[in-house]
Parts: structure tokens; sequence; C-alpha cells
């Protein structure tokens, strides 16, 4: 056990309030073992045809307690979580409720025994409004059983106002970024009001402000006497907000522990079987040229933008969920209209609104949401890897599986993507699995400059230090990259110069020794405006 | 810095990859194409065995014959469909065809010269769908059952109720001669090497990834920079065209031009397409199945007109086949989703 591995957590911390490990933990003591745990799994087993998603998954929620799962991407995590939810039915083991076996049959039935669950992947009705969406199936009624809209539209807006979010309660959720729609999944969990709520990688895709909010409301409710489940790939999260925590590997249970009893080390080693440090060192490349121009980027949702990107350069942008990051990259690659501005390709004007234009041009674009955009699901892992680059592929014209296959091939083991057959289809894949799928589909086409978009949302230790280490060495053979990051310690560590946007606007833009938490937080808020 | 690098095989293992997960028998054996050329060959071997006359080369004949206009069209059709869309006017640009080169050639123009005309209408017919579903946003279901209407009213506007029947008889021998030497009418030809041309575009080229892309997920195939206007403006054009072609091929071979001719035969385009397994809500489907679709429908028909049974009875069978053929589809669906379904309450 070499000692070089400093526990990551306080120093590390995108969220303000991240104090030392022990911190959160000391405020309540898990209840006395003898007393039936409001929740309990032991050795459940699931099984998808072939693939063994769970072997023995064991797992303790005590009420008044946080417990934190963890594991790497594909551990059986979120298959647990749907086995909680009676989303899926275990093959084998024990399921108990506040000491009572039960066998959930479906959603409806663990609803009403008490269970909130907050899926990895937002699930929303898009033509229904997000109020609709949060109240699905128990509206609150008034006279002759109609629909009390305005009570529910009140208690939509108290529950943004928990979260400290401004949504309107009135848009569809259609077109909510991935973050918004996470925090309307929150919405609708905690206003089950459940006993148990389940939270499957809440945070992925949001910024430390939503973080807070978030965490502020997990324990009230923890205070509240509930139990609650977290799951998440940021240990600086598990520690500041988790009381207990278990590890899981390969779809097996590793351990439980306090959190006080253990460090960020300790625990990727439980997850991995070996040391991994948590953030990849940046190395230094040569900055050349400016591969890419953007000048008054004006839309509805964002005005005046200006950014450059250079060839070597790792570029971040930072800034709070809802900020427009993902609008300007969508419209700088062409999938989003802009009313005006340019955008400028190793000095030749872009076509506007023209994403093969843009790929042409060299510009390749990693998604937000990757099952809505970066993955087209019901398809196979091979033809999405090579999707980008299905015309470069072709022979005379002809484009083969074989050719297909091939660079499936090449592309699936450079990111490790985890999967045995090549047909196998892309959406049966954990989600970060998924998220390394469009990664590899995106630099496979080899562009020079690279926009990715959270690229390592719900991706565990050892592929985000890999994803990290990847975009270092795309820096260094010349590319350019545009980062969009919600996670405050990844843009700090990878970024050469950092953008940062607040509605809609460019606020500031900091170089490497000048970007640290509190000028991008400042620039990110506009707290520091006034200062 | 090689303990991160390293990290990320979570395993250890470097990962051979399979090119795919289940063995050949049971790729082969359990899809939807498989199904259906199945059932066409039982119905085949019921035919040749029960049905008096059905052996006889000249059902074959007729059957190709009388298929024809549907196999062609079912070619664009799949391709439509597997985006997502739907073309109902395909009929009405048969009647639309028909009725030009009845028109032109009356007026005394070679029916070469009327046949390329006709083409070109087919494709401008064809172009307006397209332009109508993508430029303007309009779903097409909607588009084409007013350019069904549309485009059939134009074609009896040109013609009334009049039926030109007087045509080059080196034409007409064309749609209902024999390849010599064999049962298999000349348009066997048109279709096997439209077939072809289809199924190339669709299986072995980048533009039929992203046709199957475009159906499966719109917004995922924008992010990857498939062209989806152009892609759809190309395939109207194309279901427009090879329309043209059919309905030529319709006037010559009844050796009559009418503005009602083929009325209806979009249903028959359709039915063959989901037939063959492709689904109606996109992404899913390939031509060999569409193929044994349309056969299958046309050996049914054939095997039960032998039989002495009635043009009602054999669209009621139709019907039923190709309503189980989709709640089959539907069931088979369900069950395999109810594993990848995430909760919708
Ligand atoms: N419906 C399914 N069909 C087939 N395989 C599945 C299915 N659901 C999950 N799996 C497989 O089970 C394994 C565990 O997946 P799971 O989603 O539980 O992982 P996870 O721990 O949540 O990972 P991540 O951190 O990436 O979200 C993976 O190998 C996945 O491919
Ligand atoms: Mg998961």
């Amino acid at each position: 056990m070499p000692d070089d591995i400093p526990p990551a957590a306080p120093a590390t911390g995108s969220t303000p309030s991240a104090g030392a490990p022990s911190g959160a933990a000391a405020s309540t003591a898990p209840a006395a073992p003898s007393a039936p745990a409001a929740l309990e799994l032991r050795d459940i087993s699931k099984a998808f045809g072939q693939v063994i998603a769970l072997r023995s998954g064991t797992l303790r929620l005590e009420s008044g307690s946080i417990h934190a799962l963890i594991g790497e991407n594909g551990a059986g995590k979120s298959t647990l979580v749907k086995i909680i939810a009676g989303l899926y039915q275990r093959d084998a083991g024990e399921f108990l409720l506040g000491g009572e076996s039960v066998d959930f049959r479906s959603t409806a039935e663990s609803k009403a025994a008490g269970i909130a669950v907050i899926y990895q992947e937002p699930t929303l009705f898009p033509d229904l409004s997000v109020t609709e969406n949060i109240f699905m199936g128990r509206q609150p009624l008034k006279g002759l059983r109609r629909i009390d809209r305005a009570a529910m539209r009140e208690q939509a807006l108290g529950l943004f106002q928990r979260l400290g979010v401004r949504i309107h309660p009135d848009r569809p959720a259609r077109g909510l970024s991935i973050a918004d729609q996470q925090i309307i999944e929150i919405a609708k969990a905690i206003s089950l009001d459940a006993r148990v709520l389940v939270m499957d990688e809440p945070t992925a895709a949001l910024s430390g402000v939503e973080v807070d909010r978030l965490f502020a409301v997990a324990r009230a409710l923890r205070d509240e006497g509930r139990a609650l489940l977290f799951i998440s790939h940021r240990f600086d999260e598990v520690f500041a907000l988790c009381d207990t925590v278990t590890v899981m590997r390969d779809g097996a249970y590793i351990a439980t522990q306090p959190i006080a009893e253990t460090d960020t080390a300790k625990l990727v080693r439980q997850m991995v079987g070996r040391d991994v440090a948590e953030l990849f060192p940046k190395q230094e490349a040569v900055i050349g040229d400016e591969l890419l121009r953007v000048e008054g980027l004006t839309s509805p949702l964002f005005a005046d933008v200006d950014l450059s990107v250079r060839s070597g350069e790792i570029v971040g942008l930072a800034g709070l969920v809802g900020a427009g990051r993902s609008e300007v990259v969508r419209a700088v690659f062409g999938v989003d209209r802009y009313d005006s501005g340019t955008v400028t390709v190793e000095g030749r004007a872009l076509a506007p609104h023209d994403p093969t234009a843009a790929m042409r041009a060299g510009l390749a674009l990693v998604p937000e949401d990757r099952r809505a955009q970066g993955l087209v699901l019901g398809t196979t892992v091979a033809r999405n890897l090579t999707m980008a680059i299905r015309s470069k592929l072709t022979k005379a014209g002809i484009l083969t599986r074989a050719a297909e296959n091939q660079a499936a091939r090449v592309w699936a083991s450079r990111l490790e993507v985890k999967s045995s057959a090549l047909d196998a289809e892309v959406g049966t894949f954990s989600g970060g699995n998924q998220q390394k799928v469009v990664l590899a589909k995106w630099l496979a086409t080899n562009p020079k400059v690279l926009i990715v978009d959270e690229p390592t949302r719900g991706i565990d230790v050892g592929t985000k230090s890999e994803v990290h280490r990847l975009l270092s060495e795309l820096a260094g053979q010349g590319l350019g990259i545009l980062m969009i990051s919600s996670e405050l310690p990844e843009v700090l560590g990878m970024a050469d110069r950092v953008i940062v946007m607040r509605e809609g606007r460019v606020t500031a833009e900091l170089s490497r020794a000048d970007a640290n938490p509190e000028s991008v937080m400042s620039a990110a808020t506009g707290a520091g405006a006034a200062a | 810095m090689s303990t991160t690098a390293s990290a990320a095989g979570s395993t250890g293992e470097t990962r051979a990859y399979r090119d795919y997960g289940r063995p050949l028998w049971r790729r082969v054996l359990l899809s939807r194409e498989a199904a259906v050329i199945a059932l066409l060959i039982l119905v085949w071997i019921v035919g040749y065995t029960q049905v008096p006359h059905f052996a006889a080369p000249i059902t074959l004949t007729f059957l190709l014959q009388d298929m024809a206009p549907v196999l062609l069209i079912a070619l664009p059709m799949t391709l439509i469909i597997i985006t997502g869309e739907i073309d109902l006017s395909v009929a009405s640009v048969m009647g639309l065809s028909s009725a030009l080169i009845g028109i032109l050639t009356q007026q005394g123009w070679a029916f070469g010269a009327a046949f390329l005309v006709a083409l070109i209408v087919g494709l401008v017919a064809g172009l307006v769908n397209g332009v109508l579903v993508t430029v303007v946003g309009l779903p097409s279901l909607a588009v084409t059952i007013g350019t069904l209407a549309l485009y059939r009213g134009i074609a009896q506007g040109l013609l009334g109720s009049k039926a030109i029947t007087d045509f080059p008889s080196e034409w007409t021998s064309l749609a209902t001669g024999n390849i010599p030497g064999t049962p298999l009418p000349i348009v066997t030809v048109l279709i096997v090497v439209l077939a072809l041309v289809f199924g190339l575009l669709l299986h072995f080229t980048p533009f039929g990834r992203g046709v199957y892309a475009i159906g499966l997920s719109a917004d995922a195939a924008a992010f990857s920079g498939v062209r989806i206007t152009r892609t759809k403006i190309i395939l109207f054009a194309l279901a427009g065209l090879v329309s043209a072609v059919a309905g030529a091929y319709y006037t010559l071979r009844f050796g009559s031009a009418r503005g009602d001719n083929a009325t209806g035969l979009e249903l028959s385009v359709v039915a063959a397409v989901l037939l063959g397994g492709v689904s109606i809500f996109g992404g899913r489907g390939a031509l060999p199945g569409v193929l044994a679709g349309a056969l299958l429908i046309g050996a049914i028909a054939s095997a039960l007109r032998l039989a002495g049974i009635t043009s009602d009875v054999i669209n009621v069978v139709t019907g039923v086949l190709l309503v189980l053929s989709v709640v089959i589809a539907g069931l088979l669906g369900k069950l395999r989703f109810r594993r990848l379904r995430i909760v919708k309450s």
C-alpha cells in the first residue's frame, strides 16, 4: 500500500462546502446494527441473457443516514437501483424493507412502499410541462376530481426554490439541458416524501452550486430520519455528504465502511483492485496557431460570445448549469441556429447550421446528452463507433460490416469499452461505458478541434483519468480542445485557459495561473462583480 | 504516470471483441426476415402440392407481373419507412404517370419521349413531397395523404374518364413478354437491378447508415453529421421516380392509360414493407425481408385465386396476415424492451 496517493477529497472539492472527510459523518452515528435496516439487500443477483450484471449485491441502508454506493462503470450499481425500484426483478437474493421481505413487481409497488428513485438517465415526458412531469400520476386534485393546476404549479415552484434553480414551471420538458432534466427528476423524487430516497448519479451533470443545494436538501431529509442512497463517481461528494460507503466491483459487494474510517485511496483500491490517481496531471503542450475562432455569436440563448482555441490548447468553458455553454457549442458545431456572429476554423469561415461542413472542417462535438444526442440507441456499438467516420470507411462507395467492425475494434479497445461483442446494443451499456463510446466515436474522426461537453459525466475514476490523459495527449499532438465541464477540479486541472459564462454571456477569461475556485465561481455566479 | 495510463483497464485484461454476440444460426433464424422467407417457402410448398395449376410456370409469370409495381415501389418505400416517414401518394403518382403517357402519345409524341416526361413529373412529384416534409416540416402522413388526392386529381383531370389504349407493340411486349426460355417476365430484370441498387444503397453505403440513424434517433443523427433534410428529399424523389416507372409499366401491361390506374396500390406497398419486417416506427428492417413480404402477398393471393376463392376473402387473408405480423413484431419488441425500458410512470 503506497503512501504517495493523497486522499483527494479535501484538496479537490468541487463543492465549496466539502469539508474534512469526517465532518459530515460525525453528525450522525450509524444506527445500531440490531435494529432492522430501512432497506436491506442480501446477495442479490441479476443476469441479462449471458451478461451477469449483478453477482452478489449487498447493501444496508439505515434510517437517518446517507449511504454512498461506489464502483466502476458497469459494476452493477444502476442494476441494483433498478431492482430496488421494482423495475427489474432479482434472480436470487433477499430484499428486506424495514425488516420485511418484499418483492416488487413494478415501480408503482416500490413507490407505494415509500421508495423514491432518481434514475441515472432522466426519463421525462418531453411534451408535458415540467410541473406535469413532476406530478405525473399523482396530481393534486380539487372538487370533481379535477387537477388543481394552481396548487401543482405552486408546489413545483416551492420545489425549485428549495433546490435553488430557476426553471419555468410551465415550460415543456423538451429541450431542457441534461442538468435541468436531472433537477426535475430530483424535484420529482423529493416531492414523493419517501422513507427511502435512492439517487443514481444525481450530480453527474450538475455544477457546484446546484450540488450544494441538493446536498442541503439531502441532509435535511437525513435529519428527518429518511434513509438515502447516493451514487457518484466524485469522491469529494461522497466524503462531503455521506455517512457510510459501500463499494462494488464486477457485480459483487466488496465492503461497507463508515466514511470516517476510509479515504479516497482506499476506496479506489477497493473499486479497481489497485492504485489510481484521481486526476491526471496535465502535460504541457506547445501552444500553436489559432484553430477555432468564434466572434460575436448571438442567439436568443446567448449573446456576443467570443472565444478562440489554439492548437495544443485546452480551453475550459466553466459556468453554472444553464449559463448557455452547451447552447454555444451546439451553435458552433452547427446543430443549432444562431442569429449573428461568425465561426472560423483555421481562418476559414464555417457555413452556419451545417454539422457536416463543421466535421469536414475538422470540428468534433461530444454532446452533453449521450442517450439522445451522442448515441443512436437501438443500434450496435460498432455502428455507433463508426457513425461519424462512416464515409471514410468506404471502398468505391461501399461500406461493409467488416470495415466497420475493424474500425470499431480499434476504437473500442483504445477507450476500453466494456463489451464482448461488437453487435451488442449500445443502449444496454452502463452509463459510463456509453460515454466512452461517444468519446471514441468522435476521436475516430481525427478532429483538429475537439469540443467536449461534460466529457467525464458519469465516468469512473480509472477511466476519468484515462480520458484526461487522452485529452492531454491529443492536445500534445496539436489538437485544440474546448471543454465544457461543471466539475471545477476538472476545469482547473486540465485547462490552459478558462472562459467563464453566466446567463449567456462570457464574464471572464482567465489564464491557467489566474484560474482558481474563487475567481471562476465569482465570474460564474456574479458574486464577485459587486465586490 | 504509468499507473494512471493502465488504470482504465478496470479488469486488467485487454479485450478481444467478437463481431457477434450470438451464433450465426440464432442471428439468421431468429430474424424477422427469416420468418417471412420461411412463410413464403411454406406457402409455396402448400400451393405447389395442394393447389391445382399453382405449379404451372404461367402462375409465376402472372404473379411477378401482378406484383411488379408493388415490388418496385416497395424498394424506396422501405427506405422511407426506415427513416420514420411514409409516402402514401405513390399510387397516385403511378396514375399521373399513366395519364401523362396516355395524353402525350395520343397527341402524337413518341412513347419514349412521353415516358421521359412521366419520369420527370414523377421525380418532381416526389420532390414536392420531400420538400413539404423536410423544409416546411409537415408530417409525411398528412403531406402524402394530401398529395395522394392532389396527384390523382391531376391525373383524372388530364384524361377525364377516358382510357387511351393504343400503344406501340414493341413497348407493350416489353411489359407482357418473358425473358426468352424462362417463365420470368422481362420486368423481373428491372426488379432485380433496382433491388440490387436499393439493397446496396441501404445496406452497404454511408447513406444507408444515415437512413437507419434518422429512424432510430433524428437528434443523434443530426449530431453525427447525417444530412437529414437531404436524405429525406432524395428518398421521396426516388419514390416518385420509381412510382412513375411503375405507372408506365402498369399502362403497358394492361395496354391502357387511365387516370384511375392503380388506385389503392399504396396500401399493398405499405403492407408488403411492414410484412417484410420493417418497423413502422422507423429504424428497423431490411430489403430482403420486404421482397419476401411482397412475394408472400402475391403468392397467397394467387394460390387462393387458383383455389377458386373470391378476392374479398383474399383481401381478408392478406389483412389478417399483416395485422398478425405487426402484432407479433410488437409483442417480440415488448419482450425485448421490457429489459431495457426505463420507468415512464
Ligand atoms: N438491460 C440490460 N441488458 C443487458 N445488459 C445490461 C442491462 N442492464 C445492464 N447491463 C449490464 O450490466 C452491467 C452493469 O450495469 P450497470 O448499469 O448496473 O452499471 P453501473 O455500475 O451503474 O455503471 P455506471 O457507473 O457506468 O453507471 C453492465 O455490464 C451492463 O452492460
Ligand atoms: Mg449506473
